[in-house]
Protein backbone atom coordinates (compact mmCIF):
# COMPACT_ATOMS: atom_id res chain seq x y z
CA UNK A 1 0.00 0.00 0.00
CA UNK A 2 1.53 3.48 -1.02
CA UNK A 3 -0.66 5.95 0.76
CA UNK A 4 1.02 6.58 4.29
CA UNK A 5 -1.67 8.51 6.20
CA UNK A 6 0.93 9.99 8.64
CA UNK A 7 3.16 11.52 5.45
CA UNK A 8 2.67 15.21 4.85
CA UNK A 9 1.21 16.48 1.10
CA UNK A 10 4.44 16.74 -0.39
CA UNK A 11 5.68 12.85 0.52
CA UNK A 12 2.50 11.79 -0.90
CA UNK A 13 3.32 12.30 -4.00
CA UNK A 14 7.26 11.62 -3.48
CA UNK A 15 8.00 15.23 -4.20
CA UNK A 16 10.65 17.42 -1.66
CA UNK A 17 8.96 19.91 0.75
CA UNK A 18 9.15 23.11 -1.35
CA UNK A 19 7.54 25.75 -3.36
CA UNK A 20 9.12 24.80 -6.59
CA UNK A 21 7.86 21.73 -7.60
CA UNK A 22 8.20 18.98 -10.42
CA UNK A 23 4.69 19.32 -11.84
CA UNK A 24 4.92 16.42 -14.23
CA UNK A 25 5.49 14.28 -11.44
CA UNK A 26 2.75 15.82 -9.31
CA UNK A 27 0.44 14.92 -11.97
CA UNK A 28 2.10 11.68 -12.65
CA UNK A 29 2.07 10.45 -9.21
CA UNK A 30 -1.20 11.86 -8.76
CA UNK A 31 -2.73 9.42 -11.52
CA UNK A 32 -1.05 6.28 -10.91
CA UNK A 33 -2.10 6.48 -6.76
CA UNK A 34 -5.71 6.99 -8.25
CA UNK A 35 -5.17 3.85 -10.61
CA UNK A 36 -4.52 1.81 -7.39
CA UNK A 37 -7.14 3.61 -5.55
CA UNK A 38 -9.63 3.12 -8.24
CA UNK A 39 -13.45 1.36 -6.40
CA UNK A 40 -12.82 -1.10 -9.12
CA UNK A 41 -9.57 -2.61 -7.96
CA UNK A 42 -11.32 -3.17 -4.66
CA UNK A 43 -14.46 -4.84 -5.52
CA UNK A 44 -13.87 -8.00 -4.03
CA UNK A 45 -11.98 -6.39 -0.88
CA UNK A 46 -12.89 -6.43 2.59
CA UNK A 47 -15.14 -3.91 3.89
CA UNK A 48 -12.49 -2.35 6.22
CA UNK A 49 -10.19 -2.47 3.01
CA UNK A 50 -12.58 -0.56 0.35
CA UNK A 51 -13.07 2.35 3.72
CA UNK A 52 -9.36 2.29 3.30
CA UNK A 53 -9.08 2.95 -0.43
CA UNK A 54 -11.97 5.85 -0.32
CA UNK A 55 -10.41 7.91 2.58
CA UNK A 56 -6.99 7.10 0.88
CA UNK A 57 -8.71 8.26 -2.90
CA UNK A 58 -9.91 11.29 -0.82
CA UNK A 59 -6.43 12.14 0.75
CA UNK A 60 -5.08 11.77 -2.72
CA UNK A 61 -7.40 14.24 -4.14
CA UNK A 62 -6.88 16.63 -1.46
CA UNK A 63 -3.41 16.94 -1.43
CA UNK A 64 -3.05 16.81 -5.28
CA UNK A 65 -5.38 20.06 -5.40
CA UNK A 66 -3.81 21.54 -2.88
CA UNK A 67 0.01 21.80 -4.04
CA UNK A 68 -1.43 22.10 -7.81
CA UNK A 69 -2.29 25.36 -7.30
CA UNK A 70 0.86 27.91 -6.38
CA UNK A 71 -1.26 29.58 -3.79
CA UNK A 72 -2.27 26.75 -1.69
CA UNK A 73 0.62 25.47 -1.85
CA UNK A 74 1.94 28.59 -0.60
CA UNK A 75 -0.21 28.68 2.40
CA UNK A 76 0.13 24.84 2.98
CA UNK A 77 3.88 25.37 3.47
CA UNK A 78 3.10 27.88 6.14
CA UNK A 79 1.00 25.28 7.68
CA UNK A 80 3.90 22.74 7.83
CA UNK A 81 6.16 25.07 9.42
CA UNK A 82 3.51 26.01 12.20
CA UNK A 83 2.58 29.57 10.39
CA UNK A 84 -0.92 30.86 10.74
CA UNK A 85 -2.03 33.57 8.30
CA UNK A 86 -4.91 34.66 10.48
CA UNK A 87 -6.71 35.63 7.39
CA UNK A 88 -9.87 36.82 9.64
CA UNK A 89 -8.53 38.01 12.83
CA UNK A 90 -5.11 40.31 11.25
CA UNK A 91 -6.06 42.99 9.62
CA UNK A 92 -2.94 45.07 9.38
CA UNK A 93 -1.15 45.41 6.23
CA UNK A 94 1.18 47.84 4.56
CA UNK A 95 -0.48 50.87 3.78
CA UNK A 96 0.82 51.33 0.58
CA UNK A 97 -0.38 47.78 -0.60
CA UNK A 98 -3.80 48.59 0.69
CA UNK A 99 -3.69 51.72 -1.29
CA UNK A 100 -3.09 49.78 -4.44
CA UNK A 101 -5.37 46.96 -3.95
CA UNK A 102 -8.29 50.65 -3.64
CA UNK A 103 -7.03 51.61 -7.10
CA UNK A 104 -7.47 48.27 -8.17
CA UNK A 105 -10.74 47.64 -6.76
CA UNK A 106 -11.61 51.30 -8.36
CA UNK A 107 -10.56 49.98 -11.80
CA UNK A 108 -12.59 46.93 -11.58
CA UNK A 109 -15.63 49.00 -10.80
CA UNK A 110 -15.39 51.39 -13.19
CA UNK A 111 -14.73 49.00 -15.96
CA UNK A 112 -18.09 47.61 -17.05
CA UNK A 113 -18.77 51.47 -17.91
CA UNK A 114 -15.92 51.63 -20.46
CA UNK A 115 -16.12 52.52 -24.07
CA UNK A 116 -14.33 49.17 -24.05
CA UNK A 117 -14.74 46.87 -20.94
CA UNK A 118 -12.48 44.49 -22.18
CA UNK A 119 -9.37 46.16 -23.10
CA UNK A 120 -10.35 48.01 -19.19
CA UNK A 121 -10.32 44.41 -17.87
CA UNK A 122 -7.39 43.49 -19.69
CA UNK A 123 -5.60 46.41 -18.11
CA UNK A 124 -6.19 45.32 -14.17
CA UNK A 125 -5.89 41.72 -15.46
CA UNK A 126 -2.39 42.41 -16.52
CA UNK A 127 -1.64 44.46 -13.09
CA UNK A 128 -3.03 41.70 -11.36
CA UNK A 129 -1.01 39.01 -13.07
CA UNK A 130 2.57 40.67 -12.59
CA UNK A 131 1.33 41.09 -8.35
CA UNK A 132 0.76 37.53 -8.56
CA UNK A 133 3.66 36.63 -10.41
CA UNK A 134 6.17 38.81 -7.85
CA UNK A 135 4.16 36.95 -4.72
CA UNK A 136 4.83 33.66 -6.37
CA UNK A 137 8.77 35.09 -6.76
CA UNK A 138 8.68 36.44 -3.08
CA UNK A 139 7.06 33.69 -1.63
CA UNK A 140 10.05 31.22 -3.03
CA UNK A 141 13.43 33.28 -1.84
CA UNK A 142 11.71 33.66 1.42
CA UNK A 143 11.06 30.02 1.58
CA UNK A 144 14.17 28.72 0.56
CA UNK A 145 15.99 31.22 2.96
CA UNK A 146 12.96 29.91 5.60
CA UNK A 147 12.54 33.69 5.99
CA UNK A 148 8.69 32.63 7.45
CA UNK A 149 7.72 35.83 8.77
CA UNK A 150 8.22 37.31 4.72
CA UNK A 151 6.66 34.30 3.73
CA UNK A 152 3.70 34.99 5.83
CA UNK A 153 3.02 38.65 4.87
CA UNK A 154 3.37 37.49 0.90
CA UNK A 155 0.54 35.12 0.99
CA UNK A 156 -1.53 37.42 2.98
CA UNK A 157 -1.08 39.87 0.12
CA UNK A 158 -1.44 37.15 -2.29
CA UNK A 159 -4.41 36.30 -1.21
CA UNK A 160 -5.97 39.80 -2.45
CA UNK A 161 -4.66 38.96 -5.92
CA UNK A 162 -6.06 35.98 -5.84
CA UNK A 163 -9.81 36.96 -4.69
CA UNK A 164 -9.42 39.83 -7.61
CA UNK A 165 -8.90 37.68 -10.42
CA UNK A 166 -11.52 35.64 -9.81
CA UNK A 167 -13.74 38.80 -9.33
CA UNK A 168 -12.19 40.14 -12.97
CA UNK A 169 -13.79 36.38 -14.00
CA UNK A 170 -16.80 37.07 -13.04
CA UNK A 171 -17.39 40.08 -14.24
CA UNK A 172 -15.93 39.25 -17.65
CA UNK A 173 -18.61 36.54 -17.78
CA UNK A 174 -21.17 38.97 -17.04
CA UNK A 175 -20.51 41.01 -20.09
CA UNK A 176 -19.93 38.26 -22.60
CA UNK A 177 -23.78 37.35 -21.49
CA UNK B 1 -27.09 33.95 3.32
CA UNK B 2 -29.68 36.13 4.68
CA UNK B 3 -28.81 39.96 5.47
CA UNK B 4 -30.43 41.64 8.51
CA UNK B 5 -32.86 44.77 7.61
CA UNK B 6 -30.12 46.80 9.29
CA UNK B 7 -27.33 45.79 6.90
CA UNK B 8 -29.47 45.72 4.06
CA UNK B 9 -30.18 49.55 4.89
CA UNK B 10 -26.31 50.15 5.47
CA UNK B 11 -25.52 48.33 2.35
CA UNK B 12 -27.94 50.14 0.17
CA UNK B 13 -27.22 53.60 1.76
CA UNK B 14 -24.35 53.82 2.91
CA UNK B 15 -23.90 56.88 5.22
CA UNK B 16 -20.47 59.08 5.33
CA UNK B 17 -19.07 57.17 1.97
CA UNK B 18 -16.26 59.75 0.79
CA UNK B 19 -12.95 60.80 1.67
CA UNK B 20 -11.24 63.57 4.16
CA UNK B 21 -7.97 64.92 3.30
CA UNK B 22 -5.36 62.66 4.56
CA UNK B 23 -2.95 65.52 4.61
CA UNK B 24 -4.94 67.55 7.42
CA UNK B 25 -3.35 67.41 10.98
CA UNK B 26 -6.77 67.18 12.49
CA UNK B 27 -7.46 63.77 10.37
CA UNK B 28 -7.04 60.67 11.20
CA UNK B 29 -6.80 57.46 8.70
CA UNK B 30 -6.88 53.77 9.17
CA UNK B 31 -6.60 51.37 6.48
CA UNK B 32 -6.73 47.57 7.03
CA UNK B 33 -7.50 44.25 4.95
CA UNK B 34 -8.70 40.93 5.48
CA UNK B 35 -7.02 38.64 3.60
CA UNK B 36 -9.84 35.49 3.79
CA UNK B 37 -12.25 37.52 1.64
CA UNK B 38 -9.55 40.18 -0.09
CA UNK B 39 -11.79 43.21 1.92
CA UNK B 40 -10.05 46.48 1.81
CA UNK B 41 -11.43 49.77 4.40
CA UNK B 42 -10.42 53.30 5.12
CA UNK B 43 -12.03 54.67 7.77
CA UNK B 44 -11.22 58.37 8.31
CA UNK B 45 -11.95 61.22 11.48
CA UNK B 46 -12.20 64.56 11.41
CA UNK B 47 -11.54 65.78 15.42
CA UNK B 48 -12.84 68.99 16.30
CA UNK B 49 -11.20 71.65 18.43
CA UNK B 50 -13.11 70.72 21.61
CA UNK B 51 -11.89 66.98 21.06
CA UNK B 52 -14.90 65.73 19.40
CA UNK B 53 -15.08 64.20 16.03
CA UNK B 54 -16.93 66.24 13.91
CA UNK B 55 -16.84 64.10 10.90
CA UNK B 56 -16.20 60.95 9.77
CA UNK B 57 -16.08 59.25 5.99
CA UNK B 58 -15.61 55.96 4.66
CA UNK B 59 -14.56 53.76 1.83
CA UNK B 60 -15.06 49.84 1.45
CA UNK B 61 -14.58 47.36 -1.25
CA UNK B 62 -16.16 44.41 0.36
CA UNK B 63 -19.27 42.26 1.08
CA UNK B 64 -22.15 43.72 2.19
CA UNK B 65 -21.24 43.23 6.03
CA UNK B 66 -18.27 44.73 5.63
CA UNK B 67 -19.27 48.01 3.93
CA UNK B 68 -22.35 48.38 6.38
CA UNK B 69 -20.40 47.63 9.53
CA UNK B 70 -18.13 50.72 8.70
CA UNK B 71 -21.50 52.34 7.69
CA UNK B 72 -22.06 52.51 10.90
CA UNK B 73 -18.98 52.70 12.73
CA UNK B 74 -18.69 56.43 10.89
CA UNK B 75 -22.26 56.81 12.52
CA UNK B 76 -21.42 55.50 15.92
CA UNK B 77 -18.24 57.77 15.81
CA UNK B 78 -19.42 60.91 15.47
CA UNK B 79 -19.45 63.89 18.43
CA UNK B 80 -18.09 61.09 20.60
CA UNK B 81 -14.02 61.84 22.18
CA UNK B 82 -11.76 59.66 20.69
CA UNK B 83 -11.50 57.91 24.57
CA UNK B 84 -15.01 56.93 23.57
CA UNK B 85 -14.27 55.80 20.41
CA UNK B 86 -11.46 53.83 21.93
CA UNK B 87 -14.18 52.44 23.35
CA UNK B 88 -16.09 50.87 20.47
CA UNK B 89 -15.65 47.04 20.46
CA UNK B 90 -16.74 44.78 17.13
CA UNK B 91 -19.27 42.99 19.33
CA UNK B 92 -21.01 46.56 19.66
CA UNK B 93 -21.14 46.35 15.66
CA UNK B 94 -21.89 43.03 15.22
CA UNK B 95 -24.68 43.43 17.55
CA UNK B 96 -25.80 45.87 16.25
CA UNK B 97 -26.35 45.20 12.71
CA UNK B 98 -27.10 41.63 13.73
CA UNK B 99 -24.13 39.90 11.99
CA UNK B 100 -24.21 35.57 11.58
CA UNK B 101 -20.69 34.37 13.19
CA UNK B 102 -19.29 34.02 9.98
CA UNK B 103 -19.46 37.87 9.33
CA UNK B 104 -18.00 39.07 12.31
CA UNK B 105 -14.60 39.31 11.05
CA UNK B 106 -16.61 41.91 9.39
CA UNK B 107 -16.86 44.08 12.24
CA UNK B 108 -13.21 43.09 13.48
CA UNK B 109 -12.01 44.87 10.60
CA UNK B 110 -14.00 47.88 11.38
CA UNK B 111 -12.57 48.04 14.87
CA UNK B 112 -8.94 47.84 13.50
CA UNK B 113 -9.74 50.16 11.43
CA UNK B 114 -10.97 52.82 14.15
CA UNK B 115 -8.12 51.61 16.00
CA UNK B 116 -5.74 52.78 13.15
CA UNK B 117 -7.32 55.85 12.47
CA UNK B 118 -6.76 56.90 15.90
CA UNK B 119 -3.22 55.68 15.87
CA UNK B 120 -2.78 57.77 12.79
CA UNK B 121 -4.07 60.78 14.52
CA UNK B 122 -2.41 60.93 17.91
CA UNK B 123 0.95 60.37 15.79
CA UNK B 124 0.37 63.53 13.92
CA UNK B 125 -0.78 65.36 17.21
CA UNK B 126 2.32 64.24 18.66
CA UNK B 127 4.35 65.35 15.76
CA UNK B 128 2.69 68.68 15.85
CA UNK B 129 3.50 69.15 19.23
CA UNK B 130 6.85 68.51 19.59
Amino acid sequence: MSVDFSNNHFELFDLPVAFHIDEVQLSDRFQSLQRELHPDRFASATASEKRWSMQAASLVNEAHQKLRNPLTRASYLLELNNISIDEETDTQMDPMFLMQQMELREAIGDAPDAADPFAALDKVRHSLSEGISSCAKKFADASVSSSWDSARVVVREWQFFDKLKREVKVIEARLDD
Amino acid sequence: MAYSDKVLDHYENPRNVGVLDKDDPSVGTGMVGAPACGDVMRLQIKVGDDGRIEDAKFKTYGCGSAIASSSLVTEMVKGKTLAEVEAIKNKDISDELALPPVKIHCSVLAEDAIAAAIADLKEKQTAKAS
